[in-house]
């Protein structure tokens, strides 16, 4: 059995490879100048004043994906909700306050501060600058996390109710589809860039629908990422299992 | 000159990636999963995808070994409850 797995692994890996080999010299050749795709996209971008393509492609022109990708990490997250939830065998266990270094506790508390500011500005400049609500969402989740670093889990929880971040990664799964559907009402399309004006290119309120998109998109994903955090770290700090169990 | 920076990163990722393989304690694989992140950042980087890089930053450097630690800190405490009371 264990012989006939790797056999077919084995054949399965050689097509592959084969198949991938034959591939690459249909390629463009690397740093090339032909970008037919890119150019267009450009164009695109350049016509709704969005000074950054990759976000006038994620939030205008491929929206949809977005809305796909979104709801991807929206029911990961509910998952690992639903599966790291206290079951009945377990307790939790209020965890000792520890004592933390002077040097790690101030460096914490002066770049906390630092990196949730940076995680925001990220966020509202996903249409000029690299970056966007994705990546900002991340920065300024993490960024709250700095607290447990820098004091403990307790002055962490109190910053942070659950339900709030719960509701609100809801919230912006549903203003990301209002958003949407906001276009079907006006006569247009589902995420048809059409209804907002595009303002003056390079400016904060350029790009009609882009910077909504980008600020729903980084709620859901700053939500998604402290709820995720917070079920961790409840099995690895509180949640402790019945003794003799 | 680009051309050199391009295959100094990919060398630096590959060398790191190596590492992350070879490194056997999960715990320390975060750390260095952690290093790849950054390296990765930076090839993305000089390979003119500053918004991948920012997401890879921020992913795979930050949120993923902070994953991973909590997990190994998990099943390492239960793994202390079980043997404790005996």
């Amino acid at each position: 059995m264990n012989r006939l797995r790797l056999w077919l692994l084995a054949v399965g890996g050689a097509g592959l490879t084969a198949l991938l080999v034959a591939a690459c010299p249909g390629l463009p050749r690397f740093g090339g100048r032909s970008h037919p795709y890119g150019e267009r996209a450009v164009r695109a971008s350049l016509d709704r004043h969005t000074a950054n393509t990759v976000a006038s492609v994620n939030f205008d022109q491929r929206a949809y994906d977005t809305l796909g990708e979104m709801s991807i990490l929206f029911a990961a997250v509910l998952g690992c909700v639903v599966l790291l939830r206290q079951a009945r065998d377990e307790h939790r266990a209020r965890p000792e306050p520890a004592a933390v270094a002077r040097p790690v506790r101030r460096y914490a508390l002066i770049v906390l501060p630092v990196a949730l500011v940076t995680g925001l500005y990220v966020v509202a400049h996903g249409q000029l600058s690299p970056g966007g609500g994705f990546q900002g969402g991340v920065v300024a989740a993490t960024a709250l996390h700095l607290l447990y670093l820098g004091a403990d889990y307790g002055a962490l929880e109190r910053v942070r109710p659950l339900a709030v971040y719960e509701t609100s990664d809801a919230l912006a799964v549903c203003a990301y589809l209002v958003l949407g559907l906001a276009g079907v009402l006006a006569g247009t399309a589902f995420l048809a860039n059409t209804l907002l004006p595009y303002g003056t290119f390079n400016t904060l309120s350029s790009g009609g629908a882009v910077p909504l998109l980008n600020a729903a998109i980084g709620m859901e994903v700053a939500s998604a990422v402290v709820v995720l955090l917070a079920t961790f770290l409840d099995q690895a700090v509180e949640i402790e299992e019945k003794q003799g169990s | 000159m680009s051309d050199a920076v391009i295959v100094v990163a990919l060398l630096l990722v590959a060398a790191c990636a190596t590492a992350a393989v070879a490194q056997r304690d999960p715990a320390r694989q975060a750390l260095v999963l952690s290093v790849l992140g950054l390296f990765l950042a930076v090839l993305f980087t000089v390979l003119q995808a500053p918004d991948v890089g920012l997401s890879q930053l921020a992913v795979g450097s930050a949120l993923t070994p902070l994953l991973i630690m909590l997990s190994v800190r998990r099943t390492r405490r239960r793994g202390r409850t079980k043997e404790g009371p005996e």
